[in-house]
């Protein structure tokens, strides 16, 4: 009977614990995801019901017109292509280095492999910082160069470690010693042993660099001043934020009617939430199928050596 | 004797391993080209930078720099502003923490999948869109948050332009942003959790509060510490890349930060000297701040980063 009591005791705190959780697990989930709901709606729903507060919950007014209006924004496109060649030619220049790092300092009895480790780790603390960065580039002809965008550093200290943590961890030595009693080389078994068996790190790592290389505007304001080679993000700064595109000029203030000027406002402001959803069309599509990747990632990551 | 043992075994090492230093060396060496090289190009910040002599033959002028920027009459506040992002920031710490103990505790469905993706969706925005998102909102006419707020019966106001919202907004956005994302370190923590523990704390009679309390806690120390120590190293150095999209002619009493007056004073002013020697300064701080947290948790919770 004493038992019994017990454990209904234990049934209802569960069950109340349980509540809690989903109660509160929902409202996060709800107001992370409100934000984003909006901008979707607010981008295809008339710029005027959006001003009035008539779109909070769901689309009014379907329309297509902010998305047909910054098509004509030449710097949005021409963005849009260079951050994909940025994103392409870059990753791959990383991962070429990032791997064979991080393969080399996987193993264990290599003589000097802590001072190499060492060598890549400190990069994570100091650096030279903007300006004395900025001189050398120059020295090197980077500077207003598109290449600046692709080539550079090559090793993200963080994911050499991710992948390394990987290369230690996931696959035996036994596979190594085996290829060197056949008389494999050591440039040989890392290409037919090791490569195929990290294809789950590399497509972690390939993603970190690809979303870091789409996302950061940082290096293109720094380096690059010709519109023409600017990235998607440096274009979505001028348009979104400097305000200083052309559509943003349409609030043309020779006109002084009020009212077509609150519409003309309404409409650039509804153009910019269709900016903002073509920028994250890409995530938009890719990150359901490569959120596993991602998270893998900080797992991986998070186990000490 | 022992030098010349050192050299014999570095032949034996390079003939025995070439292959190995071979793959290692390209990686290492574009690693000293585009960090090493500039990381050596800091003594411009001693030096009185003229284009024409280049940082190598400027003149020596010692500290000038930095005393320049100590006695620079708004250095307290942007220290202070960079510090109170910062601890504004620490405050948020505890959040991924929880959020990471109720998915672990849930039971593995399609609902605690459908909470995960959303949650860590926003950390794939860039920074770009999330800060013009958050202008948009925040603006005074017909930004969503106005409008709901108005619904509800508050007033509309134009929340960028007050100084010290600055740094909620700042803190807010980011903890939309990395919520999700910050929790899964501890989620991957909780997964070596081991089951005869929870069993035998069931068996003592525990609840699922103190099995919140007594058992996963201190489970999650160890990673809490660690992730503790990583932040705390970042205390006087806010990045450049959000404060200075959500920077504007209103609030920069409080949005100057160390990072965005280097850009500042390098790229618009072009004085390239003071511009590093403040960076300097601030990389400087930072390194102390890690090392001595790092000693002191090494001693006292007997974990540490290193």
């Amino acid at each position: 009977m004493a038992k019994n009591k017990n454990r209904i005791r234990m049934d209802r705190s569960s069950r109340i614990y349980t509540f809690i959780i989903y109660a509160l697990v929902t409202v996060t989930t709800l107001v992370v995801a409100y934000p984003l709901y909006f901008a979707i709606v607010a981008s295809f729903s008339d710029p005027n019901a959006v001003a009035m507060g008539d779109t909070v919950f769901w689309f009014k007014g379907f329309t297509l017109e902010p998305y047909q209006a910054i098509i004509k924004e030449p710097i949005l496109l021409s963005g849009y292509r260079n951050s994909l060649i940025y994103m392409v030619f870059g990753t791959a220049y990383n991962m070429m280095l990032t791997i064979p790092a991080a393969y080399v300092l996987s193993k264990k009895n290599l003589p000097g492999r802590k001072s190499i480790m060492w060598y890549f780790l400190i990069t994570m603390y100091v650096g030279g910082g903007l300006i004395p960065t900025y001189l050398w580039y120059k020295q090197l002809g980077l500077v207003n160069n598109p290449l600046v965008m692709i080539v550079g550093q090559g090793v993200s200290a963080y994911n050499m470690i991710v992948a390394r943590q990987f290369f230690m961890t996931s696959i035996p030595d036994s596979l190594y010693e085996a290829a060197e009693i056949d008389g494999a080389s050591e440039i040989k078994s890392f290409f037919r042993i090791a490569l195929p068996l990290a294809k789950p790190i590399i497509a972690v790592i390939t993603l970190y660099y690809a979303f870091a290389k789409w996302n950061s505007y940082y290096a293109a304001l720094v380096y690059l001043r010709p519109q023409k080679y600017w990235p998607l993000q440096l274009a979505l700064r001028q348009i979104l934020i400097t305000n200083e595109s052309a559509f943003a000029d349409m609030s043309d203030i020779s006109n002084t009617d009020a009212d077509f000027m609150l519409r003309k406002m309404y409409m650039v402001r509804a153009m910019k939430y269709a900016v903002i959803m073509v920028a994250s069309v890409p995530m938009l599509v890719f990150y359901p199928f490569v959120q596993k990747y991602f998270t893998k990632g900080v797992m991986i990551g998070s186990v000490k050596e | 004797m022992s030098t010349l043992s050192k050299r014999v075994r570095f032949k034996k090492a390079m003939s025995r391993h070439w292959q190995l230093y071979l793959l290692v060396f390209f990686p290492m060496l574009t690693v000293f080209l585009f960090h090493y090289i500039p990381l050596w190009g800091l003594q411009i910040a001693f030096r009185k930078y003229q284009s024409n002599k280049g940082i190598w033959g400027s003149q020596w002028v010692g500290l000038k720099y930095f005393i320049q920027f100590v006695n620079y009459p708004n250095f307290f506040q942007m220290m202070w502003n960079t510090l109170r992002v910062s601890l504004y920031s620490l405050l948020t710490f505890p959040f991924p923490v929880i959020l990471a103990i109720l998915l672990n505790d849930m039971k593995d469905n399609f609902f605690k999948r459908a909470a995960q993706m959303i949650t860590y969706a926003p950390h794939f925005i860039s920074t770009v869109v999330l800060c013009s998102m958050t202008l948009m909102f925040l603006n005074r006419e017909s930004g969503a948050f106005n409008t709901i707020l108005t619904l509800l019966g508050g007033k509309a106001q134009d929340w960028m332009a007050r100084p010290y919202l600055f740094a909620p907004v700042y803190v807010i956005t980011g903890l939309w942003q990395n919520l999700g994302w910050n929790s899964i370190i501890y989620l991957a923590a909780m997964s070596s959790l081991s089951p005869e523990l929870l069993d035998a704390a069931h068996v003592d009679g525990a609840n699922r509060f103190h099995i919140l309390w007594y058992v996963y806690i201190p489970h999650l120390m160890p990673t809490i510490i660690v992730m503790l120590l990583l932040r705390m190293g970042q205390l006087v150095s806010v990045g450049f890349e959000k404060v200075f999209l959500l920077q504007n002619t209103l609030n920069l009493d409080y949005s100057t930060v160390i990072s965005t007056y280097v850009y500042q004073i390098g790229m618009i002013k072009g004085q390239y000297s003071y511009s590093t020697a403040i960076g300097l300064f601030e990389s400087l701080l930072n390194i102390i701040l890690i090392v001595s947290l790092n000693t002191i948790s090494r001693k006292v919770a007997e974990t540490s980063l290193w």
